[in-house]
């Protein structure tokens, strides 16, 4: 009996801590994504970019935080109050929610403790992220309606039809991959692609990941699909109404969702914390983990340009073209990798 | 139709291929455009610490001058608020009392005057009008402020520091760096 009610406090604590280092790394990386992406966008525009507050603009994001925090918290007097605090809320703990089960690394050795960083590798991984990403889009969808504006629902209705429309290429595409590699678990995906004589999961999947990687822009509602917030249709789109730091919070979790899926996507086609002509294992663990948290990172923020190059470069597409696209191309495509990965894997591995 | 010039040019509307319609080509040529501006010179400024140069002709904010001996120069004769096109120049005359020779160099002299910036045009009329060559427009313009009443620039703003008493601040108003 006792044993069935003691806790183990020690792994609480553990888990504790890096949830904690988590959110709050994934908290700060956003903050910063809102700097990159202005500069970003003023590089490829040929000018500096913030460059006042602090050298090279460094606390610009402070700044901006600062002026939204201290904004008038307006609250439309016809809106359903309770849903309208609840949507920036559901937007920012669903995107925030997905990071559980990326692994960050493989493991530390701390106070004689075996430490996983990762905060739940279960089995279902891959479901777990399609979840939660389903309900992200309650965010927008709650917010949009909850504004009582007409712009804002029809906005609202734009981003739950997208989510939904791309959410099927998704899935689709990465049947494929978890065909090549036989589980759910990111964890064991990872690991699947550190193993010597085997590549990263891009060079066995390449169409299924530039299926994903259009998929997981629709689903982070960025340019080229950022329908939602339209704002030469839509005024604002689905935060219209919102203000001050709920309206940050719509924000920021546009950035957080860019940060997961970024990391979804390395950890599932670019061997996640896996560098590349290295043995890992040679090493001692503490150094092997920071090598791979900096290789995951690296990768990370390339992904996290790369979603600024291209809003950067490329304008919205128009709504019958974005279904067009979704439905008409990527899901066939998808459809099309799975059954030739399907028979590849039957015919030629007999598996 | 028969066209009625040589110049029209015949478009082919062909429908898009499967390649075409998902974008991927096209976008990734556009991508390589953005990512070579990376390396393009930018042409910005950075505004307080560096400037534009003004064209010689630049006009500017409104200098009452001095002559060599540090003595104003104005008559108030009023030309220049008769020419200012804005009516942005008002002035009050007075007479020169005896003793203070060194201070006005004719026997007449503005008391008050006082050029409304707000109003003001930047024509140079005024500099044209004034047969006495005591007014003239400078390479700087009026700098930002919160109150109207801060634009109306009266004598104190106006007037070019004496050359034989305040020779740094007016070496500094001509705009010549020691």
């Amino acid at each position: 009996m006792t044993t069935l009610l003691a806790i183990d406090w020690a792994l609480l604590t553990e888990k504790l801590i890096l949830i904690a280092i988590i959110i709050f790394a994934s908290l700060g990386i956003a903050l910063y994504m809102t700097y990159g992406e202005r500069k970003v966008a003023g590089i490829l525009q040929d000018r500096p970019g913030p460059n006042r507050a602090g050298p090279f603009g460094i606390f610009q994001p402070f700044a901006d935080g600062l002026k939204l925090i201290m904004k008038e918290e307006i609250i439309p007097d016809t809106s359903n109050k309770a849903l309208f605090i609840l949507g920036p809320g559901l937007a920012m703990s669903a995107a925030l929610m997905t990071c559980a089960v990326v692994p960050w690394g493989d493991h530390v050795e701390l106070f004689g403790r075996n430490i996983a960083l990762q905060i739940a590798d279960i089995n279902v991984g891959i479901l777990y992220v399609f979840a939660v990403v389903s309900v992200g889009v309650y965010g927008i969808m709650i917010g949009g309606w909850a504004s009582n504006n007409k712009f804002s629902l029809l906005a609202a209705l734009r981003g739950a039809s997208q989510a939904i429309s791309y959410e099927l290429a998704m899935g689709l595409s990465l049947i494929a991959v978890l065909m090549t590699t036989g589980t759910l678990q990111l964890g064991e995906i990872v690991k699947q692609q550190m193993a010597p004589g085997h590549l990263w999961n891009i060079a066995y999947q390449p169409l299924a990941f530039i299926i994903f990687l259009v998929c997981a822009f629709a689903e982070c509602n960025r340019t080229p699909f950022d329908l939602p917030e339209a704002e030469s249709e839509l005024n604002q789109g689905y935060h219209q109404e919102y203000s001050s730091m709920k309206l940050g919070f719509y924000l920021f979790s546009e950035y957080i969702n860019m940060f997961i899926s970024s990391a979804i996507m390395v950890t599932l086609f670019f061997g996640g914390y896996d560098v590349p002509f290295l043995n890992e294992s040679l090493l001692s663990p503490n150094i092997a983990a920071l090598v791979g948290i900096i290789a995951l990172m690296t990768k990370i923020v390339c992904f996290i340009f790369f979603f600024m190059w291209v809003r950067w470069t490329i304008p919205r597409f128009r709504y019958d073209q974005l279904m067009n696209l979704g439905w008409k191309k990527l899901v066939p495509l998808a459809l099309a990798n799975m059954l030739i990965t399907g028979a590849v894997i039957l015919l030629w591995f007999n598996k | 139709m028969q066209a009625l010039t040589n110049r029209a040019k015949i478009m082919e509307r062909k429908p898009m291929t499967f390649l075409e319609s998902i974008y991927l080509w096209n976008i990734f040529k556009g991508m390589m455009i953005t990512f070579s501006h990376i390396f393009k010179k930018q042409p910005t400024i950075h505004y307080p610490e560096q400037t534009r140069p003004f064209s010689p002709v630049f006009r500017g904010l409104h200098v009452l001058n001095r002559d060599e001996e540090g003595r104003e120069r104005c008559t108030a004769c009023g030309l220049c608020a008769v020419a200012c096109p804005a009516e942005a120049i008002t002035m009050e005359a007075a007479e020169r009392l005896p003793g203070e020779e060194n201070l006005y160099r004719e026997e007449k002299y503005a008391a008050r005057y006082e050029i409304n910036m707000l109003r003001c045009i930047f024509c140079g009329l005024c500099e044209e009008a004034c047969p006495k060559d005591a007014i003239y427009l400078s390479e700087t313009f009026a700098p930002a402020s919160f109150t109207r009443q801060s634009f109306i620039y009266g004598k104190k703003d106006l007037l070019i520091p004496d050359v034989t008493k305040q020779p740094l601040e007016f070496a500094e108003a001509k705009g010549i760096k020691n």
